[in-house]
């Protein structure tokens, strides 16, 4: 029992990440009907970005307060990713919206090769090891056999996510920007003529896409204490999954996605087979989506005949 | 489009050149902002393991200054004249470039030989010729499932794969040898394992493709994609993990090789070389190699016309156009999706066992998503179907991305630390975006009917559909 | 058809099309006899799109039968075995009976020879004229082709069949004078066209009932005057039955024999033009009534 527990909190945290990266996709997935495959990659940019940045504060910088240079070192890197994510969209995407569906999946295929083989690149392809933040564990249960502990680490991830998914739910449902993007999902040409500023909606999208993505990326850093240029690729069709899972285009479905995701993984890792894990997350996808074609919260897409 | 100042293509008057100063400088900042995490500093390992940080100032500031100046080229470079509604090439112009390349194919491994001498040959012929081939079959292949039907398939590379591991499993299955030693005869089965197994790989890949379709092909447009993606990768973890059948990460080695109808291409006495009283080289195999896989991709593209021209095909077409419009004509379009899905799986199936005959050596390293991606991306640059664009694309793509591998000379211009084979792939990705950028339907941009009744004119790029899948 | 007895082709009975808590069709019965044409009409959001749906098999129906003979008349008898059965065609004396609530789309059309059009039209834009033609005929080919893989072989049954393929194309293109056109895209052609286009295809199919989903919309007077006649000989030179929705009255009340008025799901009217021309519940479905002659009209209507 005490081991079940503990792969749920584990799981749970696990999840978390995979829900913060998994919005992005379902996001602009929703808008502009398009899979942004570079957003696994643009994830990965951010753990290198957030890695660099803590060590220029801590060591270059000398910064004593942890929490202080955790704080700036989220800020800058949700702002350098927004960008990275602004120039890709700009640079890449817009040129190729409209009818084309093909057109921009492949261009984000070969940003998403980009991205990966420019921090291959320039940063080496070794692994690189995160000086050891956030030590220290809560412990639950004292079991003889087995203590459940929950890490720091792990409280602040599940936090981190929770308040920012109430901060964007209250985004989307309340704000003009939200309204907006809503209006965007469902009828372009309309909102445009509506006086909708669509490029930057569709912009807006995007960048707070990347920074949620940033976040998962610092929290993934923390939490992993290692990070590597080809770690783009698994977490980035994992979330992707997820957001499909869940239904994509549905914001709760990404995060519901995500959970379920993470628990998956790790449950199936504690009692079948790390192995067959990844094997077994695509089958329950491709499972559910042959039962549920639109995903668990997902709008069935119906042509009107 | 209002014409801003950058745009405005009268005379170079001084507030245009200070607009797009202005928009270069606006440029120029970006690319410092995307350069100071990634560019500027770089994670090395000291000497105790620790991280440490390693400013590269020098490879932003050039970054810098590359933005600055190919912004500024941008804005300031002559306007481009606009684009007149392409005129149709001439016709038979498809056809004669068709056979000319064909003949040039044909003649290529002769061509090679003469240019480059024999130890040249042997690289310019497998790596470059072999290669590019091979993608060109696959892209064929594809080309039926996501170009002709309109099914956005993102995991080709599990029929690639099923079909290399099928033939490498059957040609060094020991109880199959003995079968066979014992039924016609030793030597019978190394030397003609090639040739039974390549079309039992192939049925094999299809028949994956028909059980892979079937639950699946109901899904619409990206669910489909990812339920393929998922599936390519289901594969692969099975192949690397699946260790007593496929041996996992080790792969399986001693592939038999193709022989020459019987003759096998060693040194020894009963070898091609002796038989024919030529002097060995492996050249032959090369060689031999080379027109083996041209026999089977033009096979793949003269049954992919045929069928073009033929009801089923027609389906294809029509599925793409629209999935409604068919069912009301009372044409199955299930059983239409399970053959596209079949026939493009099995011709991926052929691909892998050559592949796999041409190696003697495969794992599962060879088989992941990137393979997937790239053959998608080969028939998307191809466009609308054409079975010469997607040979065009293939050619540029994989052609490219090898002769990158040919850059050594630059190390005498960047120093002898520059290692130009890493930028290969970073080249190939921004190629990639530039050239959907440049022709985001494909090079070919015209539709050729497959049935005429005066003269056969050519649909442009925009009535054509994409596919909804 | 005068002196002839008429022959029910199509028997929709008590059908009802429920959208979670919206009945769309509330217990629907009507007849369309062979030979005839007969035109569902009614306001918009009448359901009558709906209807064609649920008989052409892209929706599947909440509750109620909706009967096709092909052949002869079919039996009452006939038809409670079939229904009893659980299975979706039976094979009688006189003909075959379907029941089409119970078949998917593509066998109403293939194997029940039923064709429609769509509201939108929904033509093969990046193919040819002809090419949209050729398609329609896909069934025949296939086998002719022996399942594609005669027809790899180049056998010359399937060539045969290519050429009167070919050759029934072309008398429709004739027929809706696009033969000039025919190695034009289908998406190149003016409005007009494509509706002349989507019905010539539907009659490649060979149909024995045509289901037109509002043929006339955005046609021009000279345009439905020429669908006007095109219908009418269609159902004269083929004996093809025809099923048509329609909101231009000139065309209904010119080639309809038989006319059924759809309100809100419901059937408020049914019987020749002439008949629901002067029916006041028609006539207060589509005008609308007077304050004043409300409550006249209302009990008009409750009797």
């Amino acid at each position: 029992m005490e081991y079940f527990l503990q792969q749920l909190i584990n799981g749970v945290t696990l999840g978390s990440i995979y829900g913060l990266i998994a919005i992005g996709y379902t996001m602009v997935f929703g808008i502009i009907g398009m899979v942004n495959f570079a957003h696994g990659d643009v994830f990965m940019l951010s753990t290198f970005i957030a890695l660099i940045f803590l060590l220029a504060l801590t060591q270059v910088l000398g910064f004593g307060s942890l929490a202080l240079a955790l704080l700036v070192v989220l800020l800058l890197g949700m702002l350098l990713t927004s960008l990275w994510a602004w120039a890709i969209e700009r640079l890449a995407y817009r040129p190729l919206r409209g009818s084309f569906r093909l057109a921009p999946l492949i261009s984000a295929i070969g940003m998403s090769i980009f991205l990966s083989n420019l921090v291959q690149v320039t940063q080496g392809p070794r692994n690189k090891p995160v000086p050891s933040v956030l030590g220290g564990v809560i412990a639950l249960t004292g079991g003889e056999v087995y203590a459940v502990t929950l890490s720091y680490k792990q409280i602040m991830i599940v936090v981190v996510t929770v308040v920012l998914l109430a901060a964007f739910w209250y985004v989307v449902q309340r704000t003009s920007l939200g309204r907006a993007q809503r209006a965007c999902e469902q009828d372009r040409k309309m909102a445009a003529l509506l006086g909708v500023d669509v490029d930057r909606t569709i912009s807006l999208t995007f960048v707070i896409g990347a920074a949620l993505a940033a976040v998962a990326g610092l929290l993934f850093m923390i939490y992993y204490g290692v990070v590597n240029f080809a770690d783009g690729f698994v977490p980035g069709v994992k979330a992707f999954t997820a957001a499909v899972l869940g239904g994509i285009g549905s914001l709760p479905g990404a995060v519901l996605g995500g959970l379920l995701i993470g628990l998956i993984e790790t449950l199936w890792s504690a009692y079948f087979s790390i192995d067959y894990k990844d094997v077994a997350t695509f089958l329950i996808l491709a499972i559910t989506l042959v039962f549920m074609p639109s995903g668990l919260l997902g709008k069935p897409d119906v042509e009107k005949v | 489009m209002a014409v801003d100042a950058a745009h405005d293509t009268r005379a170079m008057a001084p507030t245009r050149i200070l607009a797009a100063i202005k928009d270069a400088l606006g440029a120029a900042l970006l690319a410092l902002g995307l350069a100071v995490p990634v560019l500027a500093l770089r994670t090395e390992q000291n000497m105790s393991n620790e991280l440490i940080l390693q400013p590269r100032w020098g490879y932003v500031a050039v970054a810098v200054v590359l933005a600055f100046l190919a912004r500024l080229g941008y804005l300031l470079a002559p306007a481009l004249p606009k684009r007149e509604r392409a005129r149709p090439l001439p016709r038979g112009f498809g056809r004669a470039l068709s056979v000319g390349l064909l003949v040039l194919l044909l003649a290529y491994p002769v061509l090679a030989l003469a240019i480059t001498g024999k130890a040249g040959a042997i690289k310019w012929i497998d790596n470059f010729g072999i290669q590019i081939l091979i993608y060109i079959m696959l892209g064929w292949g594809l080309n039926i499932v996501v170009g002709l039907a309109g099914l956005l398939d993102l995991g080709y590379v599990a029929f690639y794969a099923v079909g290399a591991y099928a033939y490498a499993l059957l040609a060094t299955s020991d109880p199959v040898k003995a079968f066979m030693a014992d039924w016609i005869g030793p030597g019978f089965w190394p030397a003609w394992a090639f040739w039974i197994c390549l079309p039992v790989a192939g049925l094999m890949a299809a028949f994956w493709g028909i059980l892979l379709g079937f639950p699946v092909l109901r899904l619409r447009g990206d669910y489909l994609a990812i339920v393929t993606l998922a599936f390519g990768e289901i594969i692969r973890l099975v192949l690397i993990n699946w260790v007593p059948v496929t041996n996992g990460y080790a792969g399986i080695s001693s592939i038999p090789r193709p022989s020459f109808f019987g003759l096998p291409f060693n040194a020894s006495d009963q070898g091609f070389a002796a038989f024919f009283g030529l002097e060995f080289t492996p050249l032959y195999r090369t060689i031999f190699l080379f027109y083996t896989i041209v026999c089977l991709a033009l096979l793949t593209n003269w049954v992919t016309l045929r069928l073009r021209r033929l009801p089923l095909g027609r389906a294809w077409e029509a599925l793409r156009e629209d999935e409604i419009a068919c069912r009301s004509l009372g044409i199955n379009t299930t059983n239409t999706k399970l053959t596209a899905f079949a026939i493009g799986a099995g011709f991926g199936g052929f691909a892998g066992s050559f592949f796999a005959a041409r190696q003697g050596f495969i794992s599962p390293e060879s088989f992941t998503f990137m393979e997937s991606a790239v053959v998608l991306s080969i028939v998307v640059m191809g466009g609308m179907g054409s079975q010469l664009g997607v040979a065009i694309a293939a050619f540029v793509m994989i052609g490219g991305t090898e002769i990158l591998r040919e850059l050594d000379w630059l190390k005498q211009v960047f120093g002898a630390d520059f290692e130009p084979t890493q930028y290969r792939m970073l080249l190939f990705g921004l190629g990639m975006v530039l050239l959907m950028i440049w022709k985001p339907r494909g090079l070919v941009s015209f539709r050729a009917p497959s049935i005429f009744l005066r003269e056969r004119r050519m649909v442009r790029a925009e009535a054509v559909r994409e596919g909804r899948g | 058809m005068v002196g002839l007895a008429p022959m029910p082709l199509l028997s929709v009975e008590h059908l009802t099309m429920r959208f979670g808590g919206l009945i769309a069709i509330d217990d629907l019965s009507f007849v369309a006899n062979k030979g005839e044409i007969t035109a569902i009409i009614g306001p918009n959001g009448a359901g009558k799109t709906t209807v064609f749906n649920c008989i052409t098999g892209f929706y599947k129906p909440t509750g109620g039968r909706v009967v096709l003979s092909l052949g002869g008349a079919a039996m009452p008898a006939d038809v409670m075995a079939l229904t009893g059965s659980g299975r979706r065609f039976r094979n009688t004396a006189a003909g075959t009976v379907f029941l089409l609530e119970r078949m998917p789309d593509h066998e109403i059309a293939a194997g029940a020879r039923v064709a429609r059009t769509f509201q939108n039209i929904r033509l093969f834009s990046g193919m040819t004229v002809l090419e949209n033609l050729i398609v329609a005929q896909h069934n025949a080919l296939m086998s002719a082709s022996g399942w594609t893989v005669l027809g790899l072989l180049g056998a010359k049954r399937y060539v045969a069949a290519e050429a009167a393929a070919v050759e029934r194309a072309t008398f429709w293109l004739d027929k809706v004078a696009l033969i000039d056109r025919a190695d034009d895209p289908a998406g190149d052609l003016p409005y007009g066209a494509q509706r002349r286009l989507e019905i010539a295809r539907a009659m490649c199919t060979e149909p024995q009932l045509l289901c037109l989903d509002e043929p006339a919309a955005g046609l021009n007077p000279r345009e439905s005057a020429e669908l006007t006649q095109f219908l009418k000989s269609i159902q004269a030179e083929h004996g093809t039955s025809i099923l048509l929705i329609e909101h231009d009255m000139s065309v209904v009340m010119e080639i309809s024999d038989h006319v059924v008025v759809l309100e809100y799901g419901q059937k408020i009217s049914d019987g020749t033009p002439e008949h629901i021309r002067t029916d006041p519940k028609v006539v207060a479905a589509y005008l609308g009534v007077e304050d004043e002659e409300v409550e006249k009209v209302e009990a008009e209507i409750a009797t």
